[in-house]
């Protein structure tokens, strides 16, 4: 730091050499690389801010002036400052004529705005002006800010001079225009119908790939033509049939291989005869796959994805394997990856590998590990999932990820529910996961373990049900001495004791519930919590009460009951109200209202309420008016119906253009409330009961007319809406009071428990299903691979997933398929010309194959001029050859034709001239040691610190 | 597509930010911030002898606009799929270079060596355009760096990976800048005062 300030004394005197900036800005970052603290830092940059803000705003700044004040805004602005006083300065720079000044006004607007900022109704205009500009540059500037600054309304705008722009004679700038295409797809796939497939360079078609792959990933079916055009470029690319200049560290256009890969990885998944055509390239790839560079390896890698994903070829997979097996150092993540994909095929391939995969756990490398894990987790079967949960939760105990964390706690809990060997171990590791993540799982995973506890394993034997539940007794006493455990561990350790804390008579009634009761006094216990807790309670005295034996308070239950019936929580005072009336019910009532063991009984609800039907005939017999359903009702109303009629008015501002109703008589008295009274309403007490009354009381006195439009209006087109609010069609509260009641003579547990059986029967239901499920999966695997039986059902599911993109989009009824072909049909019926290329119904027929003219016809009328259709067409006669065809072909100008193949050859030798400079670093670097040695003073100090002895920051690139 | 690139030193400072996908200005100094050192120190806690790939979904979460406004109106059900999908594979690839990360962050549609291999496009680049380049360069120069970021990456989609190719455009746009300046710069100030 004493070294720092010295030399930053020395840059103050010295000069600032040629960066081509001002003294200003220099001296700004170097006081920012001074800085010794971040307040530090903010104070000068705020300064600066401030300082900017004032001259900015001057009204004759020139302008190469504000140029360097807009790029030093972009400089606050990266380092967090709010510079947003200047951003119409950087808008009005974009309508400057000078290229400098325009593309840093463009550079700042991009930085700067957000799609849907004020500021772009001003900058459209300016784009659309810049987007036919002679200039090249000038449209590649406004093409980089429509990527970033068009948003779905104003793509219209600018989406004419951007399909224009796809014939112009700049390979870059075409480039440039497919990729703002592809984000126009991405905002709004329905505005795009003009990608076009076809191109003489080979770097507009690797860029049209782009866009493509978002096309196929949306709706695979409708591009299974492609395949043999996408294995054609494929097949070209990979025996280096393109210009070398697309050579990148000696591999033929990676990338554009990698994108071909992926492709063709989407469209064979499944598919037997489209992948019939890739075996041959993709076998062709892994032999000519050199692995000793990164890309060649990343090529290897994303072929390896595609083998995997496509219909399996055991030829081709033993390849696939063999070359995992070459993993070296950096590459182990990437082999792993790739294993984990295979194994889904085959299996075995990853025991080959095991000892790299041990060593990978062991790695120090976090990133490595995960990815590990997730092989792990693949591989799992009945026989070793117990080493590979334990390892889990091993290393989610030590990882302070919260993201990462509840990801394994969840796939631990996966595993262990498909393939605990024994109960007692599913219990002891499950309590781990609760214990260690259990603020981070799912609650469906709390009540799938307490619907496993209850039920078993499903199978039918008593004994082993009845030693499960009480092993589960056994550990949770345990683990509740430990202090700080999570909620949702608390809920399903309250709910276990409750129902089976006394089933097996080895611990007293008194002691259970006395652990209880220190559960809701530990300090973090939440109000669900102790819901449980008092639930549970309850179930135990009522087991105790039912079976006859007297039940003595203890104090500190007492205690918890008073606490809870003044409760703030309506729900818990609920409960303890529940428990104390209950313990004065006799043994007979409490066994009907609890019975024992009953948590997985069905729960049947007599919605009709004809138990009622007595008492409600005596009541008419009494005096009392008959219960008039509301759908004949008219005139009332209740606080419901209010509320969801301002909730609809809120939400939906539309104009109604119907004139208002008349006024409709109401019949004078209708009090329905009250015409069912609930029995169970006496003892439990229900405040909304009477909250209810009161208001549709009140409502009466309102106005008549304003109360049934909104009645009416609600009917017309509330039902969503009502629904919200729960109960939507009771006028009462009788109904819902009854229903609930009912759940509760037949249940003996409280709303959530209610809520929970509901959840559990639905799992019943999906357990039911699942046999079904799995048959089928069984039925697809063996379809997969070819009728062998032999498969566990973990391999099916796995193998299933594979086709799940190509099914998922089956079942989307073509409504991106719509999109292209539709629009290209609109625009088809105008140019005759291209009528032709649109009806070529089925290119995989035609013999002679021209992969790009397949791509053109398919994809839709170009905007193109027709020569150069013809020349295509013409060539792709001629020649199947991509290459034949960038060289021979004349484009549509004729005028640049020369131009165009001069400049690749121009690329060729300055390729070469390159080359051999890349070839030979050393010398390049040679004859600057001077400079770089300055570069190292200056870095000090300006408050840089490289590293001690190299001051070239690169040397490990090039060396 | 690739989410974002970041460049910042080894003391987590900004060098270049550039998010293919708007952030506010907080936002970004947030994401760089736990990019640098966020749950389970991120770059700043990662030995030097690991991979280069870090998974980051804690960090940016799913993709926001790009594939989940298409399948919005396709079907609630497929786009909950969707999310979930994208939810996974965020991932980051840095390079470790003297006194800089270079960061690119990306989704699961790329390929994580070919990424770093892009890196390497860029450093390179850098390396050419600047001679030596060092970590003042980039900090003085940071709109060229723009340029050049531009002429490699164009809307979060791989342009173009032939570094001798990219510093023929950046050249020549330079070359372009310089000669239109010098024409154009007194005449129109002239004639905008005219116009008025």
């Amino acid at each position: 730091m004493e070294q720092l300030k010295t030399i930053g004394r020395e840059l103050a005197i010295g000069s600032h050499g040629g960066w081509g900036q001002s003294k200003e800005f220099l001296d700004l970052v170097k006081s920012i690389g001074e800085a010794r603290s971040k307040a530090e830092e903010d104070r000068i940059i705020l300064r600066e801010v401030e300082s900017l803000r004032r001259r900015i705003a001057e009204p004759d700044v020139p302008r190469r002036k504000m140029k360097e004040y807009i790029i030093r805004l972009v400089y606050a602005e990266m380092l967090g400052h709010d510079a947003s006083f200047g951003y119409i300065h950087a808008v009005k720079m974009t309508h400057d004529d000078a290229l400098p000044l325009k593309r840093t006004g463009y550079l700042a607007v991009t930085l700067f705005l957000s799609e849907d900022h004020d500021l772009i109704i001003l900058i459209v205009n300016t784009i659309q002006k810049d987007l036919r500009s002679d200039n090249y540059l000038v449209v590649c500037a406004a093409l980089a800010a429509v990527c970033k600054l068009i948003n779905e309304e104003t793509i219209p705008a600018v989406l004419p001079q951007v399909v224009d722009l796809l014939a112009h004679p700049k390979e870059a700038v075409r480039r440039k225009a497919v990729m703002a295409l592809h984000r126009f797809y991405q905002r709004s796939p329905a505005s795009v119908s003009h990608l076009r497939l076809c191109d003489n360079d080979p770097g507009v078609m690797g860029a049209t790939l782009c866009p493509l792959f978002d096309l196929i990933s949306a709706d695979v079916n409708s591009y299974k033509d492609l395949v043999i055009s996408f294995v054609g470029i494929l097949k070209q690319v990979a025996e280096r049939r393109l210009p070398k200049t697309y050579d990148y560290h000696q591999m033929a256009a990676p990338f554009i291989q990698i994108k071909l890969l992926k492709i063709l990885a989407l469209l064979g998944s499944g598919d037997k005869q489209a992948s019939g055509h890739m075996y041959n390239v993709l076998g062709d790839i892994f032999r000519k796959c050199e692995q000793s560079s990164n890309i060649g390896n990343a090529v290897l890698y994303e072929s390896i994805c595609c083998v995997s994903s496509i219909y399996p070829n055991a030829k081709l997979l033993e390849a696939a394997a063999e070359a995992t097996s070459n993993d070296s150092h950096n590459l182990k993540y990437m082999g792993v990856d790739a294993l984990g994909r295979l194994i889904r095929i085959n299996p075995d391939i990853a025991e080959e590998h095991q000892l790299a995969v041990i060593d990978c756990l062991e790695d120090p490398d976090d990133t490595l590990k995960r990815k590990t894990f997730e092989l792990l987790y693949k591989m799992t079967k009945p026989t070793n999932v117990e080493v590979i949960v334990d390892r889990m939760i091993e290393y989610m105990i030590n990882i302070s990820d919260n993201h990462y964390k509840t990801e394994i706690a969840s796939r631990c809990v996966e595993l262990a529910e498909q393939f605990a060997p024994t109960n007692e171990w599913f219990i002891r590791t499950m309590n781990k996961v609760f214990e260690h993540a259990g603020d981070l799982v799912n609650v469906r995973v709390a009540h799938n373990l307490m619907r496993l506890i209850a039920e078993g394993f499903g199978e039918d034997d008593e004994g082993a049900e009845s030693q499960l539940r009480s092993s589960a007794v056994d550990s949770y006493l345990r683990i509740l001495g430990e202090p700080k455990l999570p909620s949702l561990f608390l809920q399903v350790i309250c709910w276990v004791l409750g129902e089976y804390g006394t089933a097996d008579g080895k611990y007293p009634a008194a002691y259970i519930i006395g652990k209880l009761c220190d559960v809701t006094e530990a300090l973090l216990c939440d109000d669900t919590v102790k819901a449980y807790a008092i639930s549970a309670i309850m179930k135990i005295c009522a087991f105790e009460i039912s079976e006859g034996r007297k039940v003595e308070m203890l104090p500190e239950c007492q205690s918890l009951i008073d606490e809870l019936s003044t409760s703030h929580s309506t729900d818990l005072q609920q409960r303890a109200y529940e428990l104390q009336a209950l313990l004065c019910l006799e043994s007979q009532a409490v066994e009907s209202v609890m019975p024992l063991d009953a948590s997985c009984e069905d729960i049947e609800i007599d919605k009709n309420l004809t138990f009622l039907k007595d008492f409600v005939q005596q009541s008419i017999e009494n005096g009392a008016r008959p219960y008039i359903p509301e759908s004949e009702r008219s005139g009332t109303s209740n606080v419901s119906n209010f509320k969801s009629q301002y909730q609809h008015e809120a939400s939906s501002h539309m104009l109604r253009f119907e004139a208002y109703e008349l006024p409709r008589p109401s019949p004078a008295h209708v009090i329905p409330q009250v015409s069912v009274p609930t029995p169970i309403a006496d003892f439990f007490p229900v405040p909304e009961t009477t909250y209810n009354s009161e208001t549709s009381q009140a409502s009466k006195l309102s106005s008549v007319a304003d109360a049934s439009s909104a009645a009416h209006g609600i009917k017309l087109h509330l039902d969503g809406v009502q629904r919200r609010w729960g109960r939507p069609t009771y006028s009462s509260s009788s109904g819902p009071s009854s229903t609930t009641s009912t759940e509760k003579t037949t249940n003996g547990v409280t709303h959530i428990d209610g809520v929970g059986s509901q959840s559990r029967d639905k799992l019943n239901e999906s357990r039911r299903q699942q046999p079904e499920v799995s048959a089928e999966k069984q039925k697809l695997a063996a379809s997969l691979f070819g009728g062998s039986a032999g498969k566990t059902e973990k391999k099916a599911t796995s193998t299933q997933r594979a086709p799940k993109g190509n099914t998922r989009n089956a079942e989307r009824p073509g409504v991106s398929r719509s999109v292209s072909p539709e629009t290209s049909k609109e625009k088809a019926a105008p140019s005759v010309p291209d009528l032709l290329d649109l009806g070529e119904p089925n290119p995989t027929s035609t013999t002679i194959v021209d992969p790009f003219k397949q791509l053109e016809g398919l994809v839709g009328p170009t905007p193109v001029p027709s020569p150069l259709d013809n020349s295509v067409k013409t060539s792709g006669l001629e020649t199947p050859d991509l290459m034949a065809a960038v060289y021979t072909d004349l484009p549509p100008s004729g005028s640049s034709s020369g131009s165009l193949t001069s400049t690749t050859r121009d690329m060729h030798s300055a390729d070469k001239t390159s080359n051999t400079a890349t070839s030979e670093p050393s010398i390049k670097k040679g004859p600057f040691p001077q400079d770089s040695l300055r570069k190292d003073a200056r870095a000090r100090q300006v408050g840089v610190t490289p590293t001690r002895n190299n001051p070239n920051l690169f040397k490990d690139l090039l060396g | 597509m690739i989410r974002a690139v970041i460049v910042m030193n080894t003391q987590g400072k900004p060098r270049l930010l550039k998010f293919y996908e708007f952030q506010p200005p907080e936002k970004q100094q947030e994401l760089t911030r736990s990019v640098f050192a966020g749950q389970g120190a991120l770059l700043s806690g990662r030995p030097d002898n690991v991979s280069n790939f870090v998974e980051a979904d804690a960090i940016f979460g799913p993709v926001i606009f790009s594939s989940l406004l298409f399948v919005s109106f396709v079907a609630e059900i497929t786009k909950k799929k969707k999310q979930e999908e994208f939810k996974e594979g965020t991932r980051l690839v840095y390079k470790h270079l003297a006194t800089l990360y270079f960061v690119f962050v990306f989704d699961s549609c790329e390929n994580e060596l070919a990424m770093l291999d892009l890196i390497q496009v860029l450093v390179e680049t850098l390396d050419r355009c600047f001679k030596n380049v060092c970590e003042l360069d980039i900090v003085f120069n940071f709109n060229k760096m723009h340029t050049i970021l531009d002429e490699i990456i164009f809307g979060g989609q791989v342009l173009e990976t032939s570094s001798e190719r990219v510093l023929k455009a950046v050249e020549e746009i330079s070359r372009l800048e310089k000669s239109s300046s010098s024409v154009s710069f007194v005449p129109k100030s002239v004639s905008g005062r005219f116009g008025r």
